[in-house]
């Protein structure tokens, strides 16, 4: 191969590596080399091993991997548990281990010597396969297999130019040592790109970390990434390789409670978004979850249960004994269940395992119950790191996200152990009320990102057929809820009742009282009636009488033989 | 130091490596196998890259000690790995240049130009360590 050409940008090797080729944006410097170094133990050749590997299967870039720790055999042997099959790819001609063998109590040192022998070595077998990437693992055990370092320095520092002009992307690998990257001070030779690799034990969990820590010609990420080896190979989480670049969803979905979806401004959560139950024990956050994991699959969406406190089983029995069948959704493949006790592995493996199973799945909904299991001792920061990362991924990947969190007993309520509050969208906050000798539960919204949310306390009651929300009552005596709201709603029936009998009684005395007026009045109309019929009576028998009397006194007139008539009674008659 | 200095004058004037086939040349003390003619034999491998200056010194070296020490039991074959690049591997070799002892058994190896004598008999356990 020739010198690579002249770009404005340096050439880059890719490794194939999750997450390494992100945070050297684009892989190793080609046609170069580069120094990996770590203490013992901490995945230096199995990195090595993976980028020959990855090389010849991916990029087809056949590999030669000189090996001065470990056989040949052994090398096979202990790849092959990460899924490399190495004797494949040497049949193939893809890959060369050279076993470099240096017993120091066999060898004498009698004079001048230089590694043309190594050097041959390398090359034939480079040239074997046409090789484009190059180990060497570990070049320092030269070092203590050799006498004369002087010889060794000038050797090494002539391997490595050689290997550039070569044109070979090569890693070579080194031990840590005291105050120096490496213990022979190989990063004054390779100093192109230098990788250090961390294993550290914290609080009995271990975790790896891998930095970069110069780069020449390429920006990079500076920070110590966690990296885990798992049956996959070397993975590395870069935080900063997601960012904020979600386009946020405006699709709503339902919480699995039609009162609680009311409370979220009538629709639900957003699709998408990352939310978080948190309560103190017993206030029935993973009974909320169940709801929007059994909400989730009726809409025929997958749904990831990450359970780090309860077995599989333990869920499915509890949730049904609420009314949510969980165990349907399981067997219908909508939903799987991973549980897991957060110490058996460090934090980075947990997140690589949710990652891949995520992958895997490709579910609709997350629920992770609960977040704070992971924090153990004083590792909170790199909880929060883990979250974050998680919350990223999730909202990458459109993937609705609920969190429980456990808040302990006696502290501030609205406040996380991990101090993720930031990173959520909708913070659901559960808490018991204790009032007369009763502890309910009751509900409320803490925050809730882009939409309308209610600002009132519900109770919620746990039932037979899940969860129920209510209005507490709030009045005189404060928020009731429980029995003493019970018995405050029924004291309100009952005065209810008495008003309404008041009501009844004034409206019967009125129509009473209108009876008794209205008897009145025909009992005077008939008094009058009984009077007129009188009055006209007299008035009839006076008119009656007085015809009769002037008809008497005409005739007693006539009788008397009077001649004057009286005009009067004519008139009259 | 002084000997030293004499012994890379003396490779200066040392004739080449001979040469043969498949850059594997041997230069026997006697004409028929050494295992068969004495069974205390010394059969050495000296490999080389090239006819470069420090192979040459060694060649020499090597073989004065042997007429000085070896005589007529000792079997040297000389190995030119540019010619021959896969036999590297089969003897483990890094250094140039490499003698190897291959018998009597074990196998010790005895790296650089082989100008410090005394260190190239302590090797081939011709001489005690102190």
């Amino acid at each position: 191969m020739n010198m690579p050409e002249e770009k404005s940008r340096l050439p880059k090797a890719p490794t194939g590596i999750q997450g390494l080729d992100e945070i050297t944006s684009g892989g190793l410097p080609k046609g170069r080399p580069t120094l990996v170094c770590g203490a013992a133990g901490c995945g230096k050749t199995l990195l090595a091993m993976e980028f020959l590997v990855r090389g010849a299967r991916q990029y087809n870039e056949p590999g030669v991997f000189m090996a001065f720790e470990e056989t040949q055999n052994d090398l096979i042997q202990n790849v092959a548990s990460l899924g490399f099959d190495l004797k494949d790819l040497i049949t193939s001609k893809k890959l060369v281990i050279d076993y470099v063998y240096i017993e120091r109590s066999e060898i004498e040192e009698t004079g001048e010597y230089d590694l043309e022998g190594l050097f041959i070595r390398l090359g034939q077998a480079i040239d074997s396969i046409g090789a484009k990437r190059v180990v060497l693992d570990t070049v320092e055990s030269l070092f203590s297999g050799l006498p004369n370092p002087l010889i060794l320095r000038a050797e090494l520092r002539r391997l490595f130019r050689w290997l550039k002009e070569k044109g070979m992307t090569a890693i070579i690998t080194g031990e840590r040592g005291d105050g120096s990257l490496t213990r022979y001070g190989l990063e004054e030779y390779v100093s192109d790109c230098v990788i250090v690799l961390d294993h550290r034990v914290n609080e009995q969990v271990s975790s790896r970390r891998l930095r970069v820590v110069k780069y020449r010609g390429s920006t990079h990420g500076t920070n110590e990434y966690p990296f885990l080896i798992d049956k996959d190979g070397i993975s590395v989480l870069p935080i900063t390789s997601l960012g904020l670049q979600q386009i946020a969803s405006t699709l709503r979905i339902p919480t699995g409670i039609e009162r609680l979806d009311a409370m979220l401004g009538g629709a639900g959560y957003f699709q998408g978004s990352s939310i978080l139950v948190s309560g103190t024990a017993g206030t029935g956050k993973s009974t909320l979850a169940a709801h929007f994991v059994s909400a989730a699959c009726q809409r025929g969406e997958r749904t990831l249960y990450f359970a780090f406190e309860e077995s599989p089983s333990q869920i499915m029995r509890n949730m049904r004994s609420i009314g949510i069948d969980l165990q349907k959704w399981e067997k219908e493949g909508l939903l799987q269940v991973h549980a897991n006790r957060p110490t058996v592995t460090g934090l980075e493996m947990h997140l690589t395992m949710m990652y891949k199973a995520i992958n895997a799945f490709k579910p609709k909904v997350v629920i992770v119950d609960p977040l704070n299991s992971f924090v153990i001792g004083g590792n909170a920061t790199e909880v929060k790191a883990m979250l974050m990362r998680l919350v990223d991924f999730l909202k990458m990947n459109k993937i609705t996200g609920l969190f429980t969190n456990l808040t302990a007993g006696g502290g501030v309520l609205e406040h996380t152990d991990i101090a993720i509050s930031s990173l959520i969208d909708t913070w659901l906050l559960l808490r018991d009320i204790e009032m007369s000798g009763e502890r309910n539960r009751g509900i409320y919204i803490l925050k809730s990102r882009g939409m309308a949310h209610s600002n009132q306390i519900r109770e919620f009651l746990i039932t037979d057929h899940g969860i129920e929300l209510r209005d507490v009552y709030i009045g005189s005596g404060g928020v009731l809820t429980g029995s003493a709201r019970l018995a405050q709603e029924a004291e309100e029936q009952a005065a209810q009742i008495i008003h309404n009998q008041d009501v009844e009684r004034r409206k019967l005395d009125l129509e009473h009282k209108r009876k008794f007026m209205e008897a009145q009045i025909a009992a005077i109309r008939s008094e009058f009636e009984a009077q007129e019929t009188e009055a006209m009576n007299f008035i009839e028998q006076e008119h009656v009488r007085e015809v009769h009397q002037t008809q008497e006194r005409e005739d007693l007139a006539l009788i008397r033989k009077a001649d004057a008539k009286p005009n009067r009674l004519k008139g009259n008659s | 130091m002084k000997k030293e200095f004499a012994d890379r004058k003396a490779a200066l004037h040392a004739p080449p490596l001979p040469k043969k086939d498949r850059g594997i040349m041997e230069v026997g003390a006697s004409e028929t196998q050494p295992t068969q003619a004495k069974t205390n034999a010394f059969i050495l491998r000296l490999y080389v890259a090239g006819q470069t200056p420090k192979s040459m010194i060694a060649f020499a070296n090597l073989k004065k000690i042997c007429e000085e020490h070896l005589k007529g039991q000792y079997f040297i074959e000389v190995v030119d790995l540019l010619e021959n690049p896969t036999l590297a591997r089969g003897d483990q070799i890094l250094a140039i240049p490499t003698l190897v002892r291959k018998l009597p058994h074990p196998v010790r190896k005895i790296i650089g130009d082989l100008s410090n004598t005394e260190r190239v008999l302590i090797g081939l356990d011709l001489l005690p360590l102190e």
